[in-house]
């Protein structure tokens, strides 16, 4: 399979959109066989410049040379006529969810390759597409329907499409954000084989920096929609300078953990069981001042525990006491109204309204707050409520009033945890806050959890990333197909311990 | 190659602009056309007053459709539903002698009273919008023929089972649906309901909900209650569509209002974008029924055949939809 080397440029691309010039003159290069991670902050341009790759940002001025010829890339159809495919985060949009694996991954030959056959050859696409993913020594049932498949698999569907319409250059937009260990070291295996046996140049977007040296050769930094720089992943890069390229300045990564004193116990749960059983018998108590992690990997039941908590799952058995007294949640309107605030994991489904302006998702969770009391919303309030929490959690956008779907993706997320942030509430449950968003605003979004710890409230952090639970909790419960398998003091453990328990150890 | 760069991006500042503006640049056109094409008969004051009667009422029943795609919606039944409310009003009349203040008020909460047939189907047994929608629209034909008796109601009519009657329809019933009243209830409504929306937390709680459903829940806010909420704000200026057109006619026709249901449609899908709202919106529907009635109108001054009319309709339907939804092509 030698095939001969191809090249991409992309010379003084530029964009822009009503309020911000999202990309200015930015060169870019690289070559089929490379992985080449793009970095920068959120709202950088990574994505924006991805999608002019992939036709799907057809404005943008300057040239884009595949093995030095010039071509327009004004529609994703180009795109994919020149080899590029691009795998967005979402990954759900660009699937058929009733449809299997199989017709999934050949879904273009069963539309085009038809040629006047009436019936679907089943055999045939089966048979091929189980070559595909046999070549690609992916592990997954063809005959599967899609919407039962896990995140991760999803993903992969994704990429042995692209493989199958002879891609050359692959990108992939924050893979694995919502990946756990294993499934990343399996994307990260398939990754390499697809560079160095199919020749394939994949471009590889995330917030992760150490993974970055585990695949990446080469490196390309953005920052406020330019190049900052082109390096070379060898010995000599460290974490500790990306970080300061991408942010401009120099930037202590380690999180200084603040002491709050501990009040009395704020929540209390015992024996909760949610219907489908992804929930069992779990108890556990928050106190106030209090960060308590929930740490398990990606299904171990974190997101559906935060849910049962907040009404918005089905509750089969259980009780929950805030403050000595027994509540009931039946539904997300009365944890409201009980102090219980949580940021849901998905953003974009659950926890913005993308058609919505920023002021609009900063005071929808606590609108009561900012209405006279005709209920009429009190503008001038709500707008600075609105610009401070974008000030403190450096939300990049134009203005308040910029609907929240043309923010990037990591600012999106801000949006989402900055919404309780107002709120008055007690207890907060925060479902992998941090996803998709840069070092910095991680930094940020650290700060006003620990702000929330020291006004006495109880906070609740469910995350799979163990270096951010030992970083900002006090306690922490490991979770493990739907139970809690251990207890911990943060200070006495170690990311080895909560891994042994998280994979399933037992005491 | 810069020319075509130049191109796509002016290109790009041009559809902004037109998805913005289209609608009003339209309503200038069309009624520049008509203007210029008859000045005579089409630029009168009387008949700028016929087209400001006209619109109010689908401007009315609109504003209830507004509220409905607000929230995230759809209504198929509002032309049924207000020809109920209006056969139910005229009835109240002629055959129990009610009063305005007795009979308006009945028949509006009559028609909230069905609303919520509508709501539970939705509701509480799923059924998605269109199709609940789509058999209450024929469930309340039936049900306003049987109970007129399979016929009109006016004053002086015998009803079906030969009864004579003896109630009057009040003058100032009458009044309601001429020029100047009708059209200063358009104008409150239109205004109230504006700022209802924008300012309000309830207009903003129905906002959310329509945006999308799973954030507002999870964000606390009762969707449920919102969306049965909508339906009967929605159902009240339903209902008085319905009885401004029966004060119009004087009389319950059959199938009275069924013609304002697609207009009405149409106005508020013209609305959505009026100004960059994108979203369902009380001026932006009351610029939408504006182009309509003005349509409407001049096509008749040309002697275009009153049959014919539904086909100008729903060629204006279709390029409301149109502009909606292919703006909106990029988002996924
Ligand atoms: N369609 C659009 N309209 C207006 N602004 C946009 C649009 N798309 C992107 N932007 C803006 O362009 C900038 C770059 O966004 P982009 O999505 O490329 O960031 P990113 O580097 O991918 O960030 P993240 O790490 O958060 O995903 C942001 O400020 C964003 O708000
Ligand atoms: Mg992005």
């Amino acid at each position: 399979m030698a095939e001969s080397v191809r090249t991409l440029e992309m010379k003084n691309i530029s964009i822009e959109f009503p309020g911000v010039k999202a990309l200015s003159n930015v060169n870019f290069s690289m070559r089929s066989g490379e992985i080449r991670a793009v970095v920068g902050a959120n709202g950088a341009g990574k994505s924006t410049l991805m999608k002019v790759l992939a036709g799907a940002n057809e404005t943008y001025t300057g040239d884009i040379l595949i093995d030095s010829k010039p071509c327009e890339i004004r529609n994703p159809r180009s795109a994919k006529d020149l080899g590029i495919e691009l795998v967005y985060q979402e990954v759900d949009t660009a699937l058929f969810p009733y449809l299997s694996v199989a017709e999934n991954i050949m879904f273009n030959n069963i539309v085009t390759g038809m040629k006047g056959r009436a019936l679907i050859h089943w055999k045939g696409i089966n048979k091929a597409a189980r070559e595909i993913l046999d070549r690609l020594h992916m592990d997954i049932d063809v005959t599967r329907k899609m919407s039962s498949l896990s995140l991760a698999q999803k993903q992969m569907v994704l990429i042995a499409r692209a493989v199958r319409e002879r891609c050359r250059f692959l990108i992939l937009d924050e893979p694995t954000a919502p990946l756990s260990l294993g499934e990343v070291a399996e994307l990260f295996r398939i990754t390499k084989e697809l560079a160095s046996r199919e020749n394939v140049g994949i471009i590889f977007i995330s917030h992760r920096l150490p993974e970055l040296f585990e695949i990446c050769q080469s490196l390309t930094v953005m920052k406020d929609g330019q190049v900052v720089a082109n390096k070379s992943v060898d010995g000599s890069l460290t974490t500790q300078e990306i970080v300061n390229l991408m942010l401009g300045r120099s930037f202590e990564e380690n999180f200084p953990k603040r002491k709050v004193a501990i009040g009395e116990t704020l929540v209390e749960a015992e024996h909760l069981a949610d219907e489908e059983g992804k929930v069992r018998d779990v108890s556990f108590t928050v106190r106030s001042g209090e960060i308590v992690g929930v740490c398990g990997l990606v299904g171990a039941g974190k997101t559906e525990l935060c849910k049962l908590l907040f009404g918005a799952g089905g509750m089969r058995s259980g009780s929950l006491r805030c403050r000595g007294k027994s509540i009931k949640v039946r539904n997300p309107t009365q944890a409201v109204r009980q102090k219980i605030a949580l940021v849901p994991e998905e953003r974009r489904k659950e926890g913005v309204l993308v058609s919505e302006p920023v002021y609009f998702n900063l005071s929808a969770a606590c609108l009561d707050k900012f209405t006279n009391r005709f209920s009429f919303v009190q503008r001038r309030k709500e707008l600075e409520n609105a610009k401070k929490l974008v000030a403190d959690l450096g939300v990049k956008t134009p203005s308040v009033f910029q609907r929240v779907r043309y923010l990037s993706g990591g600012n999106q997320q801000k949006v989402a945890v900055g919404k309780w942030l107002a709120s008055d509430s007690d207890f907060y449950m925060l479902d992998e806050p941090t996803k998709g968003v840069d070092v910095g605003a991680k930094r940020d979004i650290f700060q006003l959890i620990q702000k929330l710890a020291a006004d006495g409230k109880a906070v609740l952090y469910a995350s799979s990333e163990i270096n951010e639970i030992l970083a900002i909790t006090d306690r922490v419960y490991v979770m493990y197909n739907g139970r809690f398998a251990a207890e911990l003091v943060t200070e006495k453990t170690s990311e080895e311990e909560i891994l042994y328990y998280a994979a399933g150890g037992k005491k | 190659m810069p020319d075509i760069q130049s191109k796509a991006k002016r290109k790009g500042l041009i559809t902004g602009f037109l998805t913005k503006w289209a609608s009003i640049i339209a309503l200038v056109v069309v009624f520049a056309f008509f203007a210029i094409k008859m000045p005579a008969m089409f630029l009168t004051s009387s008949n700028m007053i016929t087209i400001l009667r006209a619109i109010s009422v689908t401007t009315i029943i609109a504003i209830g459709l507004t509220i409905t795609l607000a929230v995230g919606g759809f209504d198929l039944s509002s032309g049924s539903m207000a020809t109920m409310s209006g056969s139910l009003v005229i009835s109240f009349f002629v055959w129990y002698k009610m009063s305005m203040w007795e009979a308006i008020p009945l028949a509006i909460i009559l028609t909230m009273g069905l609303t919520l047939v509508t709501m539970f189907l939705i509701v509480k047994c799923k059924i998605p919008d269109l199709l609940a929608t789509l058999a209450m629209m024929f469930t309340l034909d039936g049900v306003s023929l049987t109970y007129s008796g399979g016929g009109a109601v006016s004053e002086g009519m015998p009803r079906a089972n030969g009864a004579e009657t003896f109630g009057k329809i009040p003058k100032m019933f009458k009044d309601m649906g001429q020029a100047p009243t009708i059209i200063i209830i358009m104008i409150v409504i239109v205004v109230v309901i504006h700022i209802f929306l924008t300012y309000t937390k309830y207009g903003r709680y129905i906002y959310a909900v329509g945006g999308n459903k799973e954030a507002a829940r999870l964000s606390g806010i009762p969707v449920k209650n919102y969306r049965v909420f909508a339906g009967m704000l929605a159902a009240v200026f339903i209902g008085l569509g319905g009885i401004l057109v029966a004060s119009r006619n004087m009389s319950a026709q059959i199938q009275g209002a069924a013609g304002y249901a697609m207009p009405a449609i149409s106005a508020v899908f013209i609305g959505r974008s009026v100004a960059g709202a994108d979203k369902p919106n009380a001026f932006g529907t009351f610029i939408g029924a504006s182009l309509v009635g003005i349509l409407e109108n001049g096509l008749i001054m040309m002697s275009v055949p009153y049959y014919s009319l539904n086909a100008v309709k729903g060629v204006v339907l279709a390029f409301a939809l149109a502009s909606t939804y292919y703006s909106s092509k990029g988002e996924n």
